[in-house]
């Protein structure tokens, strides 16, 4: 791999790694290890670390799927490596 | 017009538009059988994408094991949703990228051996069987309720229309048939929940209504379902852990990493376009999934809710005059006493509904007091409270017992909603399951006829040949999967939450390493997919039986059940990933590393431009 291309997998990685972070934090963290911590304060009368396990973290992920793709294409373009 | 013909008239149309999609654009060539030629668009992909992965588990079987396990049922929610995440960026793009059409064209192709694509395909066949037979559980359920037969019977009826539906079309059938079939699914699922929403809360939007207030009250919703199940002896529906929180993360682990490393998900990354597709295609899939899936928990806590106050009339839930399931605020908020002699419901004025499930056998009354009422509590609670009233009460142990696995298709029954809705939510669940068992032995008759028998045992086999042994081996997955699933391991959630361990112990950690670790070599692979499906399918025989068949369990030899720091087989998979990824890495150090132009094969998949990293034509 030429330099260009090491350097756009390290791009690649280090939003690999932000995304990854914040995939656990709500899944692993709010909605399982912190959650009954986090059942003392109550979002739209659910309690919150439950509300994490039922619900939040899904929509997370959402964002999550997006917000990569999107800086994907921008790290694709920023390295000249994108499709047509 | 009776809910029975209603039920076949929404059924039957249903089927006439899948069977009819499928034959209009029935696959040609074999390309067109894999991956409809590779020009699905990423939205249509990801609604099939949802289609094929939500089935008769996420439709049929999850929220009534939610129901059962209230907080701990989160694990399959953030599991089978944040495993999207992982495809996304871990390899959906990447193997996009490379071109091939199954995953163990990948292994065998990254890892240059035969012996890696072998290894792949019983891994592949493995976890894709373990998870027909939770689809054939969930069908049974649908069938027999549908026919009003014994569940056997809806195993054997199931076994006959998966098996004309599959081997009728290709994946392009498929595509399109499973875009029609996520719509049907999505409405059968939603429409229910809001209506039982509105009919408990007053807010039409399930997610919401889950956290208000009981109409007519400033009760709290899952306050007063914690108190009912509390007071019954169940643990509080908000807190209650599934053994412990290690085993709840770990579970949760091995349904994200199953997720990614399930052949029949990750197929349909190969049918996109581009490679930017690939990675929004997993986001719009997640999405058309998120619609089930936040509605799921919503299903559970209320149809527990009503399945309580069906049964026992001090929750607060009476009939009306119309016959609809409704709120009595005033008993509400009286918190009135659940363990009063004429609380419990009298067996002879059972709603239709139980009638209709007793026939299925999924329902079952005992009178074990003799007082001709439904008793419907813990009897093994620990709660010293609980089991002092029920002595005092003369209740004789719990005498109802009812399958986690009818919750969400006798909810809108338990509700009393209108039959149209009962008959769509049948329509819907026999579409989950018939889609996804569909897109399983798709990936089944790929692997025996295009990576084992194509490309390791007969590479002279004729196209009409490959797709003759692909037809046979579904036929073979079908009656495997439909024999097992007369006696299964569990319920179709947990059933095919072992698939998923499988597929995560074995395959994930494969996939992963070929795209992220460059020097990774076909010994380090080899030897961490064989160590991860051991581990994985040892601990899991231990509980379920060698195969899964009953009487072969050997929990002695592992020191009893969960004896691995409580963790149960079904979440075992997560360590089965580690062993995968600690012996593929300690193997790869005393062997040789890959040749170069293997290694120049993994730099140019990480890179979307250019050419498929390999030829794609068979």
């Amino acid at each position: 791999m030429d330099s260009n291309g090491d350097a756009y997998w390290k791009a690649t990685l280090g939003l690999l790694t932000k995304v990854l972070v914040v995939w656990f934090v709500v899944s692993f963290g709010a909605g399982i290890m912190f959650k009954p911590a986090l059942d003392a304060i109550s979002l739209g009368g659910y309690p919150l670390g439950f509300w994490f396990a039922h619900q939040g973290s899904i929509y997370i992920f959402i964002v999550c799927i997006f917000y990569y793709a999107k800086k994907m294409g921008e790290i694709d373009r920023k390295f000249d490596v994108h499709e047509d | 017009m009776d809910l029975q013909t209603l039920t076949y008239l929404v059924v039957g149309a249903s089927f006439a538009l899948y069977l009819g999609i499928a034959y209009w654009t029935r696959a040609g060539s074999t390309s067109d059988f894999y991956v409809a030629g590779g020009g699905v668009h990423p939205i249509t992909n990801g609604m099939a994408t949802a289609a094929d992965w939500m089935s008769a588990a996420s439709f049929i079987s999850m929220a009534g094991l939610i129901a059962n396990m209230g907080y701990g049922g989160g694990l399959f929610l953030m599991g089978w949703t944040g495993g999207y995440v992982l495809l996304a960026m871990l390899l959906a793009p990447y193997l996009r990228k490379f071109g091939k059409f199954t995953v163990p064209q990948f292994i065998g192709d990254r890892f240059y051996s035969k012996t890696a694509s072998t290894v792949a395909v019983v891994c592949l066949l493995t976890a894709s069987i373990t998870y027909v037979i939770g689809q054939m559980t969930g069908v049974g359920v649908a069938f027999s309720r549908f026919l009003g037969v014994s569940n056997a019977v809806g195993v054997y009826v199931g076994m006959g229309i998966v098996f004309v539906y599959a081997v009728f079309g290709g994946m392009k059938g498929i595509t399109y048939t499973q875009v029609a079939q996520y719509i049907v699914l999505i409405f059968a699922y939603v429409i229910p929940a809001i209506f039982i929403s509105l009919q408990l809360t007053g807010n039409p939007i399930p997610q919401l209504g889950l956290g208000s207030d009981i109409s007519g009250t400033d009760v709290s919703l899952l306050d007063k379902l914690n108190l009912v199940v509390s007071d019954l002896g169940f643990s509080e529906y908000t807190s209650s852990v599934p053994g412990s929180y290690l085993n709840m993360f770990v579970y949760t682990m091995s349904l994200m990493i199953g997720t990614a490393g399930l052949p029949h998900v990750i197929v349909r990354f190969f049918t996109v376009p581009k490679v930017a597709d690939a990675r929004s295609s997993a986001g719009w899939a997640l999405i058309f999934i998120a619609i089930l899936y936040t509605t799921a928990p919503v299903v559970a806590g209320m149809a527990k809710l009503n399945l309580h106050g069906t049964v026992n009339t001090a929750v607060g839930l009476e009939t009306d005059a119309a016959g609809k399931l409704v709120v009595n605020p005033d008993t509400v908020k009286a918190n009135a006493d659940l363990y009063a002699a004429e609380a419990s419901l009298v067996y002879e004025q059972r709603p239709d509904w139980m009638k209709r499930w007793e026939q299925t056998g999924l329902l079952k009354w005992a009178d074990k007091n003799g007082d001709g009422r439904i008793q419907y509590y813990n009897d093994k609670t620990a709660n010293a409270d609980a089991k002092a009233r029920a002595e005092a009460a003369g209740w004789q142990g719990n005498e109802l017992s009812v399958n986690a696995d009818i919750i969400v298709l006798a909810n809108p029954e338990i509700a009393l909603l209108p039959n149209w809705v009962i008959a769509l939510v049948a329509a819907g669940g026999i579409a989950a399951a018939l889609s996804t068992a569909a897109g399983l032995l798709l990936a089944i008759s790929a692997a025996v006829s295009h990576d084992l028998i194509k490309n390791v045992i007969n590479p002279d086999i004729s196209e009409k040949g490959e797709l003759l042994a692909g037809k046979l081996s579904m036929v073979a997955a079908i009656v495997l999967a439909g024999y097992l699933g007369l006696n299964p391991p569990g319920f179709a959630a947990g059933t095919v939450a072992l698939a998923f361990g499988i597929a995560a112990g074995s395959l994930f950690p494969a996939i992963m390493m070929g795209i992220f670790s460059k020097k990774m070599n076909k010994e380090g692979a080899v030897a961490g997919m064989l160590a991860g499906l051991i581990v994985t399918c040892f601990y899991v025989f231990a509980h379920k039986g060698l195969f899964f068949i009953q009487g072969t369990e050997f929990t002695d030899l592992i020191g009893g059940p969960n004896s691995f720091f409580g963790i149960v087989p079904e979440a075992f998979g997560a360590i089965g990933a580690l062993v995968n990824f600690a012996v593929a890495f300690a193997v790869d150090k005393v062997t040789k590393e890959p040749p170069e132009h293997i290694q120049h094969l993994v730099e140019s998949v990480r890179i979307p431009r250019g050419a498929k990293a390999v030829d794609g034509a068979h």
